[in-house]
């Protein structure tokens, strides 16, 4: 099974505020990790190939420090490492990350299967695997949490639904994105370091992937993005004071609209 | 545009059959697309001889952004339900619609959809297209897509709009990539901007530490997802008149490659921590397994869903769908009830917009507490179960 893994690397959202005077980013400090549910991802199709053979590669859109996750994904079992990374791909939507996924995935070769965390924690989008999956014309499933079975080129699972979960057959190839649920991520080994530090990463740019300038990012963005501001916190905040009696009578009374 | 190689056509009439828009016939022995088509490309794959072709430009300039016109929802439903998020649409559906002067729209699909259109109707849409077929059982997102798409293909609304559940936030991406057009996720706060016509999606980013405001400038329509419980639900009024349409999907159309074999309910009382107006959720204050059994008690009481927080769920003291948090859900109930959770900010992004929250924590400087509408500093065991009496008196 050949299996490409996207992942992106985001800021760490405990360290992301708005700063609500100047309304700018306050990123100093901020650590790039590798997107969680991502690691989720690399993990799934580590397991995948120690069972049925084939390849891992990991792939990801992003400047070049972007490097560091793709080595800290082959310390925990990919093969490959594939970085798209360029200047014009600044201020993509995921309509323009869709494209220029799908474009370096067709650079890349045949695959068996993509996935993809749910969505990315800065974002918070959750459409570039669905979109990504259109942009190659194969289907995919969402918010899977467990992988079956793998049998006749098709794999079952189960996909998270909002009231229980669903047990689905995808045929492959197709593209999956899952949740944190699926499976616990391994810590990297002393043999996979060795392996990301000396491994070297395919840089691939506009023009390998044979990318039409005019989608790539903010000017091949469908959406834009008008204004950031800080979210305002309304409503009172109040420590309840007495005995626990005294507390839980109050708290009642407060709460009696929602009773 | 579609180009067609006279030389290599057959006309041997597959792509006329392939087409969903009726774009394309053969006329003296060779392909002739006409004004319908909408470069969905289907034509191209079924050629057998490579006569078709669409000119890769992938920056997409519709014709005209006026020729869109009208608000459209998708209404989700569910197990013989309308889901309560699409009552929620029709809302602020409403409010787009009458500000634009334009019809508002219902894309309903099921099977077994009984009276669902008539309550859309009463709810505020002036037309419903419903299709109910066994093949909408269960959901797919390419069969879902596939129907959405062809009726905004058709309708030509300027707003799409749907809820941001496990299902729209799923197959809407597809139907917005579908239409080469902008999409935006999990929005909460909609408004058309009075000078041009364009919408103003708002949504949390980051986890909800900002909030941003996108507009999607030049293609049509313009896609949203709107997070549950965020807008206010429509009034109903049975008088009310629409339009009911049977949509009748090609046959093609109803077929998915992923196939669903089993849908498996779970205790959903407590598990549906989306759409419930109350939660009480547990952290690691609760110790083990038997301790959370008393959030579910105060959860009975309140009549609330369970959540928990990344703690109680890594130690298996319940399952991972109630987990709230930056890797689990986003929830916004009327109510939050957080106890024994110290209120590590990858928990706080997934509860801080509920409308009042609760705290109990016996460490004073918990963070939860910096976000608590009201805050009881003390020993959970014994607050809660005095809680728990106390609400049982009031609620009799």
């Amino acid at each position: 099974m050949n299996i490409i893994v996207c992942v992106k690397q985001v800021p760490d959202a405990k360290d992301v505020r708005l700063d609500p005077k100047t309304n700018t980013m306050a990123r100093e400090g901020v650590e790039a990790i590798m997107n969680p549910f991502d690691r989720h991802a690399v993990e799934e199709g580590v397991r995948l190939k120690e069972h049925h053979g084939g390849t891992v590669t990991v792939l990801s859109m992003g400047p070049p420090q972007a490097e560091a996750i793709l080595r800290e994904a082959v310390s925990c079992g990919a093969d490959e490492a594939v970085l798209v990374s360029d200047r014009a791909f600044a201020g993509a939507d995921t309509w323009a990350t869709t494209y220029t996924l799908g474009k370096a995935i067709e650079k890349i070769g045949p695959f068996d299967l993509i996935l993809c965390g749910k969505q990315a924690i800065d974002g918070d989008t959750a459409q570039v695997g669905p979109g990504l999956a259109k942009r190659l014309n194969i289907p995919y499933v969402s918010y899977v949490r467990k992988i079956t079975g793998f049998e006749n080129d098709a794999i079952l699972l189960h996909r998270l639904m909002d009231d229980g979960y669903d047990e689905v057959e995808i045929p492959l190839p197709g593209l999956l994105t899952v949740v944190k649920e699926i499976n616990e991520p391994r810590v990297p080994s002393l043999k996979g370091k060795m392996k990301a530090k000396s491994l070297s990463i395919k840089t691939l740019n506009a023009g390998d992937i044979e990318a039409d300038a005019d989608s790539l990012g903010l000017p091949g963005s469908t959406t834009q993005v008008v204004k950031v501001f800080a979210p305002e916190f309304k409503g009172e905040r109040a420590m309840l004071e007495g005995t626990v009696d005294e507390q839980v009578e109050q708290l009642v009374n407060k709460l009696e609209p929602y009773l | 545009m579609l180009r067609i190689d006279i030389e290599a056509c057959i006309g041997c009439g597959v792509c006329e059959e392939e087409c969903t828009f009726d774009a394309i016939e053969v006329i003296d022995g060779v392909a002739v697309v006409n004004e319908k088509c909408t470069l969905c490309g289907s034509c191209v794959d079924s050629c057998e001889v490579d006569a078709l072709s669409i000119e890769q430009k992938e920056k997409v300039v519709q014709a005209d952004l006026t020729e869109w016109s009208g608000i459209m929802i998708y209404a989700e439903f569910r197990h013989g339900k309308v889901a309560p998020v699409s009552f929620e649409l029709l809302g602020i559906g409403r409010q787009l619609a009458d500000q634009q002067n334009v019809p508002l729209s219902a894309v309903l699909l099921g099977s077994g959809l009984g009276d669902a259109a008539r309550d859309l109707v009463s709810y505020g849409a002036d037309i419903v297209y419903q299709v109910d077929d066994p093949a909408l059982e269960c959901f797919t997102d390419e069969i879902y897509g596939n129907i959405l798409e062809d009726v905004a293909r058709e309708q030509k609304p300027e707003v799409v709009l749907a809820g941001a559940t496990a299902i729209g936030r799923s197959f809407i991406p597809l139907v917005a990539t579908s239409l080469a057009t902008g999409l935006t996720a999990d929005c909460t706060q909609l408004a058309i901007r009075p000078d041009d016509g364009v919408l103003l999606q708002t949504r949390p980013a980051f986890g909800g530490n900002i909030m941003a405001t996108i507009e999607c400038p030049h293609t049509r329509p313009q896609m949203a997802t709107v997070r549950p419980r965020v807008m206010k639900a429509a009034q109903q009024d049975p008088e009310r008149k629409g339009e009911i349409i049977d949509y009748q999907p090609k046959p093609e159309r109803l077929q998915s490659k992923v196939k669903v074999l089993r849908n498996v309910l779970e205790e959903q009382d407590q598990v549906n921590i989306t759409e419930g107006d109350t939660i009480v959720a547990g952290g690691r204050g609760l110790d083990n397994e038997k301790g959370f059994e008393l959030i579910k008690q105060l959860a009975d009481a309140v009549g609330g869903a369970v959540g928990a927080s990344r703690a109680a769920v890594d130690s298996e003291w319940i399952a991972y769908p109630h987990q709230v948090g930056q890797t689990g859900k986003t929830v916004n109930p009327k109510l939050y009830i957080a106890c024994g959770i110290s209120g590590a900010i990858q928990h706080v992004v997934g509860m801080q917009s509920s409308e009042t929250i609760v705290a109990i924590n016996k460490d004073p400087h918990a963070s939860i507490f910096d976000v608590a509408t009201y805050g009881i500093v003390g020993d959970l065991f014994e607050v809660v179960p005095k809680l728990i009496e106390k609400i049982k008196e009031r609620r009799g």
